[in-house]
């Protein structure tokens, strides 16, 4: 175990642990913001940048503080660390920066965007961005592309993470799509337009943090936060089967995985699941999900139902 | 006349052969260490030697050639960065072209220092016609018994190879070219752990510049103190340097480091001064991404010594008023080259080289390109200038690789020292389009 000091808070945690999963066992605003970074999915971080933290100091035997700002899901935490984020403003300043490169070729359509309120580009620029661009150029646009007759690609929303490839690559058997080309032109694709077609594939759409890779069974038919999300199970032999179904009223209108409140899937779930078992009959309800309070979804809660005293 | 530790037998017709290079001394080195020398003396001469990367970041080789990690029973790789494809430097193409034994040479003294079995040149693809340069010289070593089992009857086998990249100027960063060598696209790693650790293949890699590695034979031959007492202060030796732009002679030239940039340009032995008699405008003295310097500054520092082409003095002043001596890549330009025309180039390569990986180089090259294409072609304004400034603070330190900072520097630099053009591009647009500012200004003294 190997001490830690973030922002003045300090915590203990395992060697190899990393500095942001130290900061997430703190908790807090102290959480540095992820945007490409997932627990579950290996290899993956580092390169949307909004996570970069200060540390002033490397180790207890090394007192120099690093030199430049340290991206903070792939940097590993050292025995008496101390490390800045929200108490720097430096940090901040670089936040905003990486906000706005990933802002000026965002179409900003999040009032048609199925993703939006659940959106963590939508959080991150509201936390961090500015109102006002100062970006006049032309904003790249894609066509969009349908991978399969499940998934839209939506790709002017990209911000080119690489979740859903590393999740291909670890979920799946083949992975059908990658990063084609390079710098500002890359994009995710399948080549030839193929379709990505096998038991797991749906599981791009929940690791995917903006609304580039979108569920087509459920595309422009609700408001996330109209929905009321439900924790739910069933005997799937591909899958654990534990989900959430989003109901308005008795209708169920999507399944996703459960997201933890930092977004990430606690089990990633099959394609039949998400995709076909859409009756109410084909779920046992087990009890309201718990949304984070700041999410815009918990607009319709039903977190705490069971304290309120009448 | 400088001494020339590496290009002495450039000349000599016929030295790309195996016979040839034989003849004028070649492969003495080897023969010397490996009767003579263990690993760790070798190791220790480059280290007394002084050497410092020639690739670049001038990190001194010694000391990170004692960082590789050494585990029992995992292979150990060398690794020959000849991906070199910053605008303005074209040195390791005439090494290669022209002396491609005195590079296996180096070869094989590294490895032998290192512990390594197998060693790979990753030579840039557009380089066609030096890969077979290297294949056949590499095929005579291995003939005359420099390559292969049991060289020269000692304990050590080597093995040597040429892979080809698809010619991304990323590929030059070192994990990114071995994500290319291991057959994957040519994204930089996440650091730590460090290639000296985990690099191909998960084995410690070492990952040098076609120079340093060709360094290291005089280094043998001669002893490092016999090469540590070429240059100035920390920086010892020789260097090339690829001169180009408007001088009278460019080509590649071999200095002794400490040489004074004066020298350097107006001298007949080197450079030759700035053709058709016209001035001295700026000099980018080590490859398109290290800082543009104005005359004055590339003559004398802010403090009035004069400018030695030496890792130290080019960076003295920091960035305000320094440069960095880079790869060696010296541009030259005279009074009628447009800066703004010039960045815009620069920035133009470095968004169409950047990988895409990390956020802030993906879109900050692009956002730089554009505002600069618009301010180059009369439709800029004056905040403008301001945003570039902003754009390149910000990819600053970001990114996951140099190549941010690399895209950055030379675009705050311009501003900095020639911000009188960027503004007349915007206060004359019409006229900015006809004629360049040198000339403009000219015409208004007059």
């Amino acid at each position: 175990m190997v001490k830690v000091k973030i922002d003045g808070f300090e915590t203990e945690v395992p060697e190899g642990t990393s500095i942001l999963n130290a900061a997430r066992q703190i908790g807090g605003d102290l959480v540095p913001p992820a945007m490409c970074y997932y627990t579950k999915l290996k290899g993956s971080g580092g390169k949307c940048r909004t996570c970069m933290v200060r540390v002033a100091q490397s180790s207890e035997k090394d007192q120099r503080p690093m030199p430049k700002l340290v991206a903070s899901c792939s940097t590993p935490v050292q025995d008496g660390m101390v490390v800045e984020n929200i108490t720097n403003p430096a940090v901040l300043e670089a936040r905003k920066a990486v906000v706005e490169f990933l802002l000026i070729n965002h179409p900003l359509d999040c009032p048609i965007c199925d993703q939006a309120g659940e959106c963590d580009l939508q959080n991150l620029a509201f936390e961090h961005g500015t109102s006002k661009t100062r970006y006049e150029e032309e904003r790249r646009t894609y066509d969009k592309i349908d991978i399969g007759p499940n998934i839209q690609l939506h790709m002017d929303r990209c911000i080119l993470c690489y979740r859903c490839v590393y999740t291909a690559d670890q979920l799946t058997d083949k992975r059908v799509h990658g990063v084609l080309n390079r710098g500002d032109a890359s994009e995710i694709g399948t080549y030839i337009q193929n379709s990505i077609e096998n038991d797991f594939s749906g599981n791009v759409i929940d690791v995917c943090p903006v609304g580039a890779l979108t569920d087509k069974t459920f595309r422009f038919k609700s408001r996330v936060w109209f929905l009321n999300p439900f924790d739910a199970y069933r005997n799937c032999p591909t899958c654990s089967g534990k989900v959430v179904v989003w109901k308005f009223g008795e209708a169920i209108y999507r399944v996703t995985g459960r997201k933890d409140q930092y977004g990430e899937v606690e089990e990633f779930i099959c394609n039949t699941c998400r995709f076909e078992k859409k009756a109410p009959e084909d779920w046992t309800i087990e009890g309201p999900r718990a949304i984070d309070r700041h999410s815009v979804i918990s607009q319709n809660h039903y977190e705490g139902f069971g304290d309120l005293k009448i | 006349m400088s001494r020339k530790l590496l290009l002495e037998h450039a000349e000599v017709p016929g030295i790309e052969t195996y016979a040839v290079y034989r003849k004028q001394g070649g492969y003495r080195a080897v023969e010397k260490a490996l009767k003579a020398l263990t690993p760790e003396n070798v190791l220790d001469e480059v280290k007394i030697s002084g050497l410092r990367g020639r690739g670049g970041a001038g990190f001194p080789t010694g000391m990170k050639w004692s960082f590789l990690a050494k585990p029992e029973g995992t292979p150990r790789y060398l690794l020959c960065n000849a991906d070199e494809s910053e605008p303005g430097t074209f040195k390791d193409r005439l090494l290669m072209e022209r002396l491609p034994h005195l590079l296996i040479e180096g070869m094989i003294l590294s490895a032998y220092a290192l512990g390594c079995r197998t060693a790979y040149i990753y030579i840039r693809g557009e380089y066609k016609w030096i890969i077979k340069i290297l294949e056949r010289a590499i095929a005579e070593a291995y003939a005359n018994g420099w390559l292969g089992e049991r060289i020269l009857g000692a304990d050590f086998s080597f093995d040597l190879h040429v892979t080809p990249g698809a010619g991304a100027y990323i590929c030059g960063e070192e994990t990114a070219l071995i994500e290319s060598l291991e057959g994957k696209r040519g994204n930089p790693r996440l650091k730590p752990p460090f290639p000296a650790v985990s690099g191909l293949w998960g084995c410690p890699t070492l990952v040098n510049n076609v120079e340093s590695l060709c360094a290291v034979v005089p280094i043998v031959n001669d002893g490092g103190e016999a090469f540590a007492a070429i240059g100035v202060g920390r920086s010892t030796g020789t260097k090339l340097i690829s001169a180009c732009g408007n001088i009278n002679k460019p080509g590649v030239y071999e200095i002794e480091l400490g040489l004074p940039v004066e020298e350097f340009i107006y001298s007949d032995e080197y450079c030759g001064g700035i053709k058709n008699g016209k001035r001295l405008k700026a000099v980018v003295p080590g490859g398109s991404s290290v800082p543009i310097l104005p005359a004055d500054l590339i003559l004398k520092t802010a403090a009035g010594e004069d400018r030695l082409l030496s890792y130290e003095s080019l960076a003295d002043g920091g960035f305000v008023s320094g440069s960095m001596l880079g790869s060696g890549g010296f541009i030259v330009y005279d009074e009628d080259q447009c800066m703004v025309r010039n960045t815009w180039n620069f920035s133009r390569f470095y968004h169409h080289e950047s990988c895409g990986q990390c956020s802030p180089c993906r879109e900050g090259t692009g956002w730089l390109e554009k505002v600069l294409h618009r301010l180059e072609h009369g439709h800029g304004r004056m905040h403008d200038i301001d945003l570039l400034v902003d754009i390149s603070k910000k990819i600053e330190g970001n990114t996951i690789c140099p190549l941010g900072d690399a895209a950055a520097w030379p675009v705050a630099s311009a501003v900095r020292h020639f911000r009188d053009e960027f503004e007349w591009h915007v206060l004359e647009p019409q006229l900015s389009q006809q004629r360049n500012f040198g000339l403009a200004m000219e015409a208004v003294a007059v």
